[in-house]
């Protein structure tokens, strides 16, 4: 069959380190190609090869069997090549129409066609069923459709090639199952889909054939239907994995964490964010809270580390009420928390990884006296923890934080939050935007704290993370806590209809 | 080379450290070169000759570099004043306004305490200290307590200061008939700390000295302490800095605090500098303030490079004023002298461009 697009023996050098060694990656047309690697396995390399905005050292570019030089991304864009990026690219004050327009508008004597352009994008919306509101503003619509939106600018540039990088990631379970099949149709309808990606289930539901690299180098390519998904992550990781979390029955003790009757009213007259919820979470237990996201997750957790003051109810940590205790209290009283947010919340990017690893604890006699920072300390601690918990990043301790990639910043806030020992620990989303071996390792250390006593407690939207996870699992809706339900005890459809709101133990 | 500069101490947390002292330095060049530029187009004959003044005036005699550091010194406290405020990622306009408040401290002080005899000086610069810093805590507790932009109020502030100093001086300290304060005692003068035998003549007094000691304690208090710790975390990422339990209010209040206190020092040492120095009272802003927002861009908000861009600039106008010998008048001179400041403050977006470059070069791996 032909190749629609071939990068061969791509060779890309940065200082210190090769990050693409010698990468054929061959695409054919109507095909939905998968590029699976951990991070910073050179997928991000490769894209940027293609897109011309690295020169690479060695390789050549094939397009419909003729090289090219590809010098940019626009001229990637005019060859046909498109991209919907992990953090999308709209702008947010512009309409949907205006927004997929923008660049290529279509003018006569000067003047905007946009009639046109909207006839051109509806057919393509009923085409490829890409339903979206041309005239609701960016800034208004679900991140789902502002996906859509961001596939139709592709389609609408005429791309024949279209490379989705990471395009789950920001996804709700539904619309991860729609995006699944907008990619059949687009691939059904003709077009060539390089899908980058290190979730292996997606590959094995959508993608034709998939591509592994590893530290830079090709590990070579498989049809996917002729590989188990565990044969897939030994290629990516170099070793097998244990995709299963090992975790041993343990009664739970006395509890750590009461939340009595918590409520958190919502702006204006929309319902609670939270209605007088109550939950316990006990020595030695992961708790598990499922639910769709939006449903009051952030609100629950926010309270619980006091970033958010609540409208009523009552927190205990180990039988103290802390309902209007200081962050800093909590945090000094047995409380870590890895919050969804890495950026906005969990790191300051431009300090080094050193300051951020003691962010928490500089004020301690440990890295401080008399209010002078010990840095030999800092450095010390860091180093420490960098080594134990495997952080990847070019400058060791003393490299700035923006400049990693979200895998070990995620490790970075994990091994801070972990190492203090506390004896409650929250997790949001711990595993978001982690490869698979990333991952394993983070529920490993979540069991290995329940396993030394420490109360857990995770918010997830990933039903297959919860089942993995939770010792207990509790269901949210709109609010409140609709079951309390153990994972050996419930099925995952069960659970979805849980949190559909559908059903509701009689008992919570 | 990097392996080198680390085992002489001297390698910064990341590459981008380097970029700093280079980009200001392309920033000085550009600006030189623009101003050289105007000089041709203002008078093609004697734009050289002009250009020499700017770069060589300043080292014609030791009275003159003498006066590079007298007129450095205010600036440097002004520049440090607002790169302070940048760290915490605050914009303190109102350094002017600050800057009179503490002049006005400074010379009550020197006027009337004339018992405290040679310890006069000292608690009048502690008070130009106060003064300056309790006219920036008002911004400060708006923008902490009722989130109201530092940017708006401070620069209400300059107007409010400048007029509340006027009617000050004038029910105070006021000297009717030349219409400005009266002189402050001797003892009040800041003591020339032996400057005045390396520069003879000039108007350069221990202010400098001051200046340079505060830029370090500056640097150390934001790089060395855990208050500067929390500080810059609390300019970089506010969000962030909450979750790790840092009081981002009682942080605002503190850094504008202690901003308006530099930049009331640096009111200070000018009106105490012992060269005839009055506030007059007139509806002037103190342009000291503005100026101390180009230092501080030139120096990259760092205390040390805000030390040295503050001394570059009082270069540049000594040596422009020496340009009336070549034919210039002075408003060309200012025009120039603010052309050269001007694209040398551009440092901040030359050093972006240094490590987009530095980032594309080592490009991020992923």
């Amino acid at each position: 069959m032909e190749y629609i697009i071939e990068m061969l023996n791509i060779v890309k050098e940065f200082p210190g380190i090769r990050a693409n060694d010698d990468i054929t990656l061959q695409v054919r047309k109507g095909e939905i190609h998968a590029l699976l690697g951990e991070n910073g396995a050179g997928k991000s390399t490769l894209m940027s090869v293609l897109f011309g905005m690295y020169k690479p050292e060695s390789g050549s570019i094939v397009l419909r069997g003729e090289k090219v030089h590809i010098t940019g991304p626009k001229m990637a864009n005019a060859l046909g090549i498109g991209m919907v990026h992990q953090h999308f690219k709209l702008v947010h004050n512009f309409t949907v129409l205006q927004n997929i327009i923008l660049g290529v508008e279509t003018t006569k004597n000067g003047f905007l066609q946009i009639n046109e352009a909207r006839k051109k994008v509806m057919a393509l919306s009923e085409q490829y069923g890409l339903k979206v509101d041309p005239d609701a503003y960016v800034s208004d619509i679900t991140v789902g459709m502002q996906q859509r939106v961001e596939i139709l600018k592709m389609l609408y540039r005429d791309n024949e090639i279209l490379i989705f990088d990471e395009p789950t990631a920001v996804l709700t379970p539904q619309e991860i199952d729609e995006l699944m099949n907008i990619m059949k149709g687009l691939a059904a309808e003709g077009k060539s889909i390089l899908f980058i990606t290190h979730k292996l289930e997606e590959i094995k539901r959508v993608a034709d054939r998939c591509t592994v690299l590893r530290m830079g180098k090709c590990v070579g390519t498989v049809n996917v239907s002729d590989v188990t998904i565990e044969e897939m992550s030994e290629m990516m990781v170099g070793r097998k994995v244990i995709l299963n979390v090992e975790k041993g029955e343990k009664e739970p003790g006395s509890p750590v964490l009461e939340v009595r009757n918590l409520t958190v009213k919502a702006d204006k007259s929309k319902k609670n964010k939270l209605n007088d919820l109550s939950l316990q979470v006990r020595e030695g237990e992961i708790v598990c809270i499922a639910g769709v996201d939006g449903n009051g997750q952030s609100e629950l957790i926010y309270a619980i580390t006091g970033l958010l003051s609540p409208d009523s109810g009552q927190i205990l940590l180990k039988g103290e009420d802390i309902t209007h205790k200081s962050i800093r209290y909590r945090n000094t009283h047995g409380m870590s928390h890895i919050p969804e947010d890495r950026h906005k919340l969990g790191l300051v990017l431009d300090y080094s990884l050193a300051e951020n690893l003691m962010l928490m604890e500089y004020f301690e006699p440990r890295f401080q006296s008399g209010g002078f920072l010990k840095k030999a300390e800092m450095y010390k601690h860091a180093d420490q923890l960098i080594k134990k918990f495997d952080i990847r990043s070019s400058e060791g301790a003393r490299t700035r934080v923006r400049s990693m990639s979200g895998g070990n910043q995620q490790k970075a806030i994990a091994a801070r939050e972990i190492s203090r020992n506390p004896d409650l620990l929250l997790a949001v989303q711990p595993t978001r935007g982690l490869d698979v071996g990333a991952i394993e390792y983070m529920h490993s250390q979540i069991v290995k704290a329940r396993d030394n006593g420490k109360a857990v407690l995770v918010v997830s939207f990933e039903l297959s993370e919860v089942m993995r996870l939770a010792d207990r699992i509790l269901v949210i809706y709109e609010g409140e806590i609709v079951a309390n339900v153990k994972p050996q005890e419930v099925t995952e459809n069960e659970l979805g209809l849980y949190m559909a709101g559908a059903k509701r133990e009689a008992a919570v | 080379m990097r392996a080198k500069r680390e085992k002489m101490g001297l390698a910064g947390p990341d590459l981008s450290k380097a970029a700093g002292p280079i980009s200001s330095i392309g920033a000085i060049i550009v600006g030189l070169l623009v101003g050289l530029v105007i000089l041709f187009i203002a008078n093609p004959e004697k734009a050289l000759s002009g250009f020499g003044w700017i770069l060589g005036g300043s080292l014609q005699s030791p009275k003159d570099f003498g006066n590079v550091l007298y007129y450095a010194t205010p600036i440097v406290m002004t520049g440090l004043s607002v790169a302070f405020a940048f760290r915490t990622s605050l914009f303190n306009i109102g350094a002017s306004g600050q800057f009179i408040m503490g002049a006005y401290g400074a010379v009550l002080v020197g006027v009337q305490c004339k018992s405290l005899g040679s310890f006069q000086w000292i608690v009048a610069l502690l008070a130009a200290m106060v003064f300056g810093g309790l006219w920036a805590l008002l911004p400060g507790i708006l923008k902490a307590y009722f989130n109201v932009n530092e940017v708006i109020s401070c620069i209400m502030t300059n107007y409010i200061g400048m007029y509340l100093v006027n009617w000050l001086v004038k029910s105070t300290v006021y000297h009717k008939l030349t219409n400005r304060s009266l002189p402050v005692a001797a003892t009040a003068n800041i003591p020339k700390m032996g400057l005045d035998k390396i520069f003879p003549g000039s108007m350069v007094n221990g202010g400098i000295i001051i200046a340079a000691i505060v830029s370090v304690l500056i640097y150390i208090l934001l790089n060395k302490t855990t208050f500067g710790f929390e500080l810059k975390a609390c300019g970089f990422n506010k969000d962030a800095s909450r979750y790790a339990g840092i009081n981002a209010r009682k942080n605002i209040v503190l850094s504008l605090l202690i901003s308006g206190a530099l930049a009331g020092i640096g009111g200070g040492l000018l009106y105490l500098a012992g060269s005839g120095k009055y506030i007059y009272v007139e509806d002037i802003l103190s342009p000291e303030g503005f100026t101390g927002i180009s230092v501080a861009l030139l120096g990259m908000s760092h205390p040390i490079g805000t030390l040295f861009a503050g001394l570059f600039i009082a270069y540049i106008t000594v040596g422009g004023s020496y340009m009336q010998l070549s034919g210039f008048v002075p408003e060309i001179i200012d025009i120039i002298t603010a052309t050269i400041i001007y694209f040398a403050a551009f440092a901040l977006i030359l050093r972006g461009i240094l490590q987009k470059f530095r980032s594309r070069k080592a490009g991020d791996k992923g």
